[in-house]
């Protein structure tokens, strides 16, 4: 197995709510991100899972430093990025890139497809200012786009084309480590099957470690090797992808992964579903003990007690759920 | 009932020109032909939908499938009269409901049918709730018009529809604004409103799109639930296969503006027989093994504001000849209940997949 590369040990990330416009009182906390433990490993491809609301955007931006860890470390190629300045951030970002998923408010309109690209080249100073226009060509050629279209404007492109500019733009500084947060939510079907393609293609070539974040269980589970799954702030469940999916263990990922509607008309009739009752609850005011208890058709009065820690479920699962030894 | 949709599809297709003389029960709840919408804009004519025949029979429940631009949402516009004209036009077509053309009516006979008869649900339930009333007024206001009924008994319909809908605490809920509700609930409040009138026909647009998985099972589980109880017809429309093949009775698959393949929905995921129905299913990971690389329309969608000579979609087939690029396909039957437009198939040739 290849080293880690990416560490994160009890990452939290709170945003406070205030109110009054002069003197701003603290009335909460909202609890985005609230204890995560995540081991990276080098080439990896780690898809991130969850409903909206439950933290896996956050858990991107406190990976990226794009929003303030409120406590824990993130540790990239053995440097803790929360404590850094902002000077070593910069050189750290060399090495960890993301990539949005909107491609039409992630690219600058008023910027061409060569300054949008040119721009990290130049910012890091890793390319001569005569070589750039080179090193542009070649990117575009990368993610499969004719260099020719070099002087165009974001409008001038289709959803899907400009994630591929989203995905150049991220991979100019060669780094190791890509976060992609729904990059292929906004696409249509034919155009998710080309970006997955091409990110699957290009993690194998240039061995980069890719954090995929996304809704759509089918997609994670084609793209993956690992699946974490998450639940208001914390991972519930974290395992081998196919795995994850086809064996769920923890109740949420089991309700979660029924939830799909699968595209065979066959089974889709019969199978059993578990339909969760209600929304997720708010981050703001979580439940106490395990936050799945309110929904969760296994829930005890112990479940109420305490959060349950990610505990070894065989050699590859990691599941956090006391009642695990009972469930059937 | 299933034999009745079979034989009207049929007739749909080969375009009957003197409508055949049905029994009244024998009429589909809704019968769309050649329904051309085009948007007239200053940089040319968009042929959104371009050629549209289907019916819907009483209790079915029919999914129109495809991806955005396809069409698919500007043909249940046009019957809905949503179609802001200009810059739209409906430039032919019928849309037979109960036997009254919607496309050609009086407008109080449109009034009379729409939002009363037929209603919609829409992708955002943000957007489409108003957010300066309560939800108590707008889920009655289509009573107040249709129905001649006083303002409390309205909204004790209103509130037992809301309990029907699964909303809890409802009596205290009818009055909160639709920023106090969460997405899941929201649509909920979307689907009240759209059945309390109790409708024959209930034209859902990508009603679970912005939703997540787990709250999407729920109002899929609701809508069903609510079609049995009401016995209405619903017209789903999606780009999810898997939400399709669930739901659907039957399915129709669109692209640039014409249906390309048309059958019941285990027939199109067991056979499909259209090139683009084909590299759609190819093309979604869900039925591709894990890791494998995914089959990829190469090239783009058409733009439909240019003339499009023959098939749609022959500059992005694999199976293209210069013959599908000549002659223009039309939706041909294969058996009772399947028909696609693909000129190759139609000419009986095998289609490998590479």
């Amino acid at each position: 197995m290849s080293e880690p590369i990416l560490q994160l040990n009890d990452v939290k990330t709170h945003f406070p709510i205030t109110r009054g416009f002069l003197v701003k009182r603290h009335i909460g906390t909202v609890k985005a991100v609230d204890g995560v433990n995540l081991t990276v490993r080098r080439g990896e491809v780690l898809g991130l899972v969850g409903e909206s609301g439950c933290g896996k955007s956050t858990l991107a931006r406190t990976i990226l430093q794009l929003v303030p860890t409120t406590g824990g470390t993130v540790v990239l190629n053995g440097r803790n990025l929360a404590t850094s300045s902002a000077r070593e951030l910069l050189a750290a970002r060399r090495d960890l890139q993301m990539v949005f998923q909107d491609p039409y408010a992630s690219l600058n309109p008023r910027m061409t497809v060569f300054a949008t690209l040119a721009e990290p080249l130049l910012v890091h100073r890793v390319c001569a200012p005569a070589d750039v226009a080179a090193r542009v060509a070649e990117l575009m050629r990368l993610v499969g786009l004719a260099p020719r279209f070099m002087q165009k404007y974001p409008h001038e492109f289709s959803g899907g084309q400009r994630q591929r500019i989203a995905i150049a733009r991220a991979l100019a500084l060669e780094p190791k480590v890509i976060v992609a947060d729904e990059p292929v939510s906004a696409l249509d079907v034919s155009i998710q099957a080309q970006i997955l393609n091409l990110l699957a293609q290009l993690t194998k070539k240039m061995n980069l470690t890719l954090i995929f974040i996304a809704h759509d269980l089918s997609v994670v589970k084609h793209i993956s090797d690992r699946v974490a799954v998450m639940y208001l702030g914390k991972i519930v469940e974290l395992g081998l992808a196919a795995d994850v999916i086809e064996r769920p263990r923890h109740p949420y990922t089991r309700a979660l992964v029924s939830a799909i509607p699968t595209p065979n008309p066959d089974t889709e009739r019969t199978r059993q579903r578990i339909v969760l009752a209600g929304d997720p609850p708010s981050p703001i005011n979580p439940p106490a003990g395990c936050a799945f208890h309110p929904r969760c058709a296994y829930a005890q009065a112990q479940c109420k007690l305490a959060a349950p820690p990610l505990v070894d479920d065989g050699p590859t699962r990691e599941v956090a759920c006391v009642r695990l030894a009972d469930l059937p | 009932m299933r034999a009745r949709a079979i034989r009207d599809s049929a007739n749909g297709l080969t375009r009957a020109s003197t409508p055949a003389p049905l029994k009244p029960t024998a009429v589909p709840l809704l019968n769309v032909q050649d329904l051309r919408t085009h948007f007239h804009t200053r940089n040319g004519i968009y042929r959104a939908v371009d050629g549209v025949s289907f019916s819907v029979e009483r209790g079915e429940t029919l999914g129109i499938v495809g991806e955005s631009g396809s069409g698919k949402s500007v043909t249940c516009y046009s019957i809905m009269g949503l179609i802001p004209q200009p810059p739209g036009r409906i430039v032919s077509g019928t849309a037979l409901f109960d036997g009254i053309d919607l496309l050609n009516c009086s407008p109080r006979q449109a009034r009379s049918i729409r939002g009363k008869r037929v209603s919609m649900i829409f992708q955002d339930p943000m957007t489409s709730l108003n957010p300066f009333l309560r939800v108590s007024e707008q889920i009655i206001e289509p009573l107040l018009i249709h129905e001649n009924i006083s303002r409390p008994d309205a909204l004790e319909r209103a509130l037992t529809m809301l309990e029907a809908v699964g909303i809890n605490d409802a009596a205290k809920r009818i009055h909160y604004y639709p920023h106090e509700f969460s997405g899941g609930m929201r649509q909920r409040v979307m689907i009240a409103m759209a059945l309390i009138t109790k409708p024959e026909l209930l034209i859902a647009d990508e009603p679970t799109t912005a939703l997540d998985v787990t709250v999407q099972a729920q109002i899929l589980e609701l809508i069903g639930k609510m079609q049995r109880e009401l016995g209405m017809a619903v017209i789903f429309i999606t780009h999810d296969l898997g939400v399709v093949s669930g739901l659907c009775d039957r399915v129709q698959v669109m692209y640039a503006g014409r249906i390309v393949e048309t059958a019941d929905t285990r027939t199109l995921f067991k056979t499909p027989r259209h090139p683009y129905t084909r590299a759609l299913q190819r093309s979604i990971p869900a039925l591709q093994s894990k890791g494998a690389e995914l089959y990829t329309i190469p090239g783009l969608p058409p733009d439909v504001s240019k003339n499009i000579p023959g098939c749609a979609f022959a500059p992005r087939c694999e199976f293209a000849t210069d013959l599908c690029t000549a002659a223009n396909p039309e939706l041909v039957a294969i058996d009772a209940t399947h028909a696609q437009a693909c000129l190759r198939v139609q000419a009986n040739e095998t289609l490998a997949c590479s």
